[in-house]
């Protein structure tokens, strides 16, 4: 029944920025330190502070507003958001608001059937809440404003998503560029990545949107998914029976896997905004703006073009190989130092992966460095260790970190290729086995194998099959 | 041995005497202490003082003593007992905007104009009475009872800064620290008969300032002279990386450019006064109108050039004046909520803790402020009010423009439409907030002016206003004293 | 325009103000009698300017990041009404769905 209606979606993301100092305080950002321990006479709002901005924050916004293709006003204004709350301890969010750092950007998505672009309101800065504890004393609230005025932009999209699914590639791609730009961490688990969604739902066909409704507090993308499937059905079951949809903020309870309305009082959001006085308008000179353009790097979406162009690679590989900054830089310069892109894409993604895996690390912080793991694909491509051979090196490289070579070779799992030393094995495994030997030269060639197989258990592996076999077929010839 | 004259003394005398070694700075304190209980003692008590500690201003004395023996001098103001207002950010004493809601507040850190004053040597002596918030113009508006103008009791010292006027006044400092937001320096120096000085805006460090309306706030200085309170905002001016509104404009040296035409019988050659007409209302007090033309006299034989000049706007200033600031302040007093700092309700709920604390915590004035701040804010009034009010505001900012474009360098005005008032005697609010409508002009265009004593009418003080462009204290300082040392005794007769 | 007794009570809770009943006619009167030397400004031609649409000069000053904190003469301790383990403690809130105003 559902088939009836289209959901429309439209998502406000907030994201931290990673900067050593707050938004307009010197007070650290790190996150998980001991309860209002970075705090200062400016984020607790102490009678007569003032706020300075982070020029930092400002330089990260920017990076991010241009890699999402906004255009940034050469003047923002910042504005105060007015509201009583004990985690916001001035009554006051410094926000931007009529004046926003940039507006009119997109993000292009994917989810199947073409690439689609999903359009970028505005991009603005402000400054994060603390955190209140409800749960932590009896009857009581516990504030903890150690995020207080940490530096946030809000990235707020077009209702142009027209299915959770879209919605999904949007938070992907979306937190994907970030990645790539070091802006944030956005790690929604620790909070650097929020996401309200507003959805409404309209009969398909129909042009003007229905009534939207906000819902908040999802901690994964596929909780925003889930919720806004939810809410898609609740309100077309509404529209089925009729119902009039009232403009209302819901809170997602993942466990429950349901939305409440939040009992918060409608009308009640008077914010009433006005240019925060204590601040000059920020102004963006030109030259510092292409400093800025200058330094932003190469974006998922071209490095993706480029690994399909220059290490011809499938869109699954490309996919699994970009999926990171730290992948793909990982990946790069093992292909390029073993200038064996396809092996090199093998090991990362398999190998490598799996590795990583267990370790729960990312690859930058990856013990075997790409010059070691190419050294390891020269090894086995210039047949000096056999692929089996080659995983045990490896395992051993990520124990101990040591270059391949030296393992191999303190291992003695290099394979012998020289031929006296092969003939060697092979004239004491044709006595040992002089029937199998008779009717191999009598030209039962199916027991080349077997005979093979010998020489490999007597050289303990070592021997080069490659050359054992062609050893044993020109003696065949010969005789 | 204790000093004979130092009711009289000028802060630069003072020091002076200090640095020389003939007074030391806990005599100094000493005798501010002395004075300070011989007015309290006074049969109504003045009520100037909120918060004292003088064990620490003497430890402040010793150490600056020592500093002093070390170093071979002191600074230019070394032990000069400094009186500031409670809306200032102080280490050690108190800052509670003489508001119940910051009882027993004590700042963490310091203002960064105190700190500046203290390397010169100054020594907080106390923190002053005023009106809670600096919202008022009579000091009556505090939670700690109203301050009594020194010269008549019965009178206010004007406000909201009445605590410092009146500790200038009454000889227990020869400087102090005020506040401006409309008029709070200006008023209160005319109501007690001492000179007070506004800063062109972000002249200043606001940096522990407690806000009330930040577009419009800036510390000020009260002196028994000119040249006092021209050297106290000296050593405050100049950027402050604290404070993002500060301006980076150098400071020249105000002192330096009067003194060196002391001895000139035209000390305001090629200087032209601009006096707008819109300043002498019909019905404004008749020996207030006098005085000022003497004044102006005075300026004119001092070589002067005096011009009539029209600043249209400055009806609307009011108007603006009481949108603007409340609109500003409703904000910026939501930080007192009772959850980090200060007073807290006794309660069950949140939201009654925060209802109970700012209920109980706020004055009636601050209270109405709030409310007509938050109202001309709120959804739906914003542009009528608010934004209207920004726009004329800007009309304002232009007649100065205007008037200084065309070769005027500084204007002349009365300070206030009267004299200080009797005790409880205005209790309209709008009827009070019409004692800043010659001041609150300068706020809102963020222009510096100063008002000195130019004489008396019915035995009590009258201020002349000098007003100049932004960033040239310089020549307000270099006409305020001249007129002053043309003026002599006549200034306070 | 003039201010009814629900504008004030809207108001008041806006700006967490506890005004009793009794006074509200008091504050109404008060506050009328205040915005109506307001209305003067309507009749002011401000055609010619925009005060916020100023295209300004200078721009905020920028603070390096690595700028450190305010160090504090004395403990948050030493000014909070209440505090348990270094949290700031606050009479729990109606529903914690409030909560959801404090994100930004
Ligand atoms: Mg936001
Ligand atoms: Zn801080």
């Amino acid at each position: 029944m559902t088939g009836k209606y289209e959901m429309v979606v439209g998502l406000e993301v907030h994201v931290q920025l990673k900067t050593r100092s707050k938004a307009f305080c010197g007070c650290s950002t790190s996150f998980g330190d001991t309860p209002n321990i970075n705090t200062c006479p400016i984020c607790l709002a102490l009678p007569g502070a003032l706020p300075v901005l982070n020029e930092k924050a400002v330089e990260l916004a920017t990076r991010a507003a241009l890699a999402l293709g906004c255009n940034l006003h050469p003047v923002s204004i910042f504005a105060r958001k007015n509201y009583f709350y004990p985690d916001l301890p001035k009554g006051y969010q410094i926000s931007q608001f009529d004046q926003p750092l940039a507006t009119k950007g997109s993000v292009k998505i994917d989810v199947g059937d073409g690439e689609r672009s999903i359009g970028v309101t505005r991009v603005h800065m402000e400054e994060d809440a603390g955190k209140s504890l409800h749960d932590r004393y009896p009857g009581a609230t516990a504030i903890d404003l150690n995020r207080a005025g940490v530096p946030l932009i809000e990235i707020v999209s077009e209702p142009d998503m027209r299915s959770s699914k879209e919605a999904g590639a949007y938070l992907r791609t979306l937190r994907q560029i970030l990645q790539y730009l070091g802006v944030s961490d956005v790690s929604m688990e620790e909070g650097s990545l929020r996401v309200d969604a507003n959805v409404s739902a309209r009969p398909v066909g129909q042009k003007e949107l229905g009534t939207k409704t906000e819902v908040k507090n999802m901690n994964s993308f596929s909780g925003v998914e889930r919720a806004l499937e939810y809410e898609f059905t609740r309100q077309s079951g509404m529209l089925d029976r009729g119902e009039k949809i009232s403009q209302q903020t819901l809170l997602w309870d993942a466990n429950k896997g349901e939305a409440r309305v939040s009992r918060t009082k409608e009308g009640s959001h008077d914010y009433r905004y006005f240019p925060e006085p204590d601040l000059l308008p920020l102004i963006l000179h030109p030259e510092w703006l292409n400093a800025i353009k200058a330094s932003v790097p190469e974006l998922p979406a071209d490095r993706k073009t480029r690994f399909k162009d220059e290490y011809k690679l499938g869109p699954e590989d490309i996919d699994k190989l970009t999926a990171t900054p730290a992948i793909a830089d990982y990946f790069e310069s093992t292909a390029r130092d073993s200038q064996n892109p396809k092996a090199a894409a093998n090991w990362v993604m398999g190998e490598g992966q799996a590795a990583l895996n267990i370790s729960r690390k990312s690859f930058d912080e990856f013990p075997v460095r790409p010059a070691d793991l190419a050294q390891l694909i020269k090894l086995i491509g210039d047949g000096l260790l056999s692929h089996a051979a080659g995983k045990q090196v490896f395992a051993m490289m990520v124990e101990t970190g040591k270059p391949a070579a030296q393992i191999a070779h303190d291992s003695g799992l290099l394979q012998v290729g020289d031929d006296s030393a092969l003939d060697g094995w092979i004239d004491e495994v044709l006595m040992e086995h002089p029937d199998e030997g008779k009717r191999y030269f009598a030209g039962e060639k199916k027991l080349q194998g077997v005979l093979v197989g010998f020489v490999m258990k007597k050289s303990s592996g070592k021997a080069d099959p490659k050359k054992v076999n062609q050893l044993l077929a020109s003696r065949a010839g010969a005789g | 041995m204790t000093i004979p004259d130092y009711t009289t003394l000028t802060a630069t005398a003072l020091a002076a005497k200090i640095d020389s070694g003939s007074v030391s700075p806990t005599e100094a304190v000493d005798a501010s202490i002395a004075r300070s209980k011989a007015v309290v003692a006074g049969s109504e008590g003045l009520n100037i003082m909120l918060w004292t500690d003088n064990d620490l201003a003497r430890r402040d004395a010793a150490a600056l003593a020592d500093g002093m023996k070390r170093a071979g001098k002191g600074g230019r103001l070394a032990g000069v007992p400094l009186a500031v207002k409670d809306n200032i950010a102080t280490l050690g004493l108190p800052t509670t905007c003489a508001s119940k809601i910051l009882a027993g507040y004590v700042s963490p850190y310091e203002a960064t104009a105190i700190t500046r004053l203290r390397e010169e040597g100054a020594i907080v002596i106390g923190k002053t009475n005023m009106d809670e918030f600096a919202m008022g113009s009579s000091t009556e508006n505090s939670s700690y009872g109203p301050t009594r103008n020194p010269l008549d009791v019965r009178l206010v010292p004007g406000g909201s800064s009445g605590g410092s006027a009146a500790a200038v006044a009454a000889g227990i400092v020869p400087v102090a620290l005020g506040s401006e937001t409309g008029g709070s320096v200006r008023q209160p120096a005319a109501f007690c008969g001492v000179v007070g000085v506004k800063p062109t805006y972000g002249r200043v460090s606001r940096f522990g300032l407690v806000a009330f309306a930040s577009s419009l706030d800036q510390i000020g200085s009260f002196g028994r002279n000119v040249d006092d309170a021209a050297l106290v905002t000296e050593i405050m001016a100049g950027v402050d990386p604290k404070d993002s509104t500060s301006s980076s404009a150098r400071v020249g040296s105000y002192r330096d450019q009067y003194l060196s035409l002391a001895s000139s019988p035209m000390p305001l050659d090629g200087v032209t006064i601009g006096v707008p007409k819109e300043y002498f209302p019909e019905n404004l007090d008749p020996g207030i109108r006098s005085l000022c033309e003497r004044s102006v006299d005075v300026l004119k034989s001092l070589g002067a050039k005096v011009v009539d000049v029209e600043l249209p706007h400055t009806s609307l200033a009011i108007p603006v004046y009481y949108i603007v600031a409340p609109a500003e302040a409703s904000s910026n007093l939501a930080r007192f909520d009772g959850v980090r700092y200060g007073m807290r309700a006794a309660a069950s709920s949140l939201r009654e803790m925060y209802a109970e604390t700012r209920s109980i915590g706020f004055g009636p004035e601050v209270t109405r402020r709030i409310l007509l701040g938050t109202y001309v804010l709120s959804a739906g009034y914003y542009d009528a009010y608010y934004k209207k009010a920004q726009s004329v505001r800007e009309l304002i900012t232009r007649d100065f423009r205007n008037v200084f474009g065309g070769g005027v360098d500084a204007l002349f005005t009365p300070t206030t439409p009267t004299t200080a008032f009797a005790i409880g005697a205005i209790a309209d609010p709008y009827e009070m907030y019409l004692s800043d409508i010659f001041t609150a002009t300068a706020n809102l265009a963020g222009v510096p002016a100063m008002s000195l004593p130019i004489g008396r009418v019915g035995g009590l003080p009258v201020g002349g206003q000098i007003i100049a462009k932004h960033f040239d204290e310089a020549t307000m300082f270099r006409v305020a004293y001249a007129l002053e040392s043309a003026l002599g005794g006549e200034a306070h007769q | 325009m003039a201010v009814t007794q629900d504008d004030v009570r809207h108001v008041a809770e806006l700006a967490r103000l506890a005004v009793d009943e009794n006074r509200l006619d008091h504050l109404v009167a008060e506050l009328n009698g205040i915005l109506q030397h307001m209305d003067v400004l309507s009749q002011a031609d401000t055609s010619t300017v925009d005060s916020l649409m100023n295209v300004p000069v200078d721009s905020t000053p920028l603070r390096s990041d690595s700028s450190g904190p305010l160090l504090m003469a004395t403990p948050r301790e030493s000014f909070a009404p209440s505090m348990k383990d270094g949290l700031f403690i606050v009479p729990r809130l109606a529903s914690h769905e409030d909560a959801s105003d404090s994100a930004p």
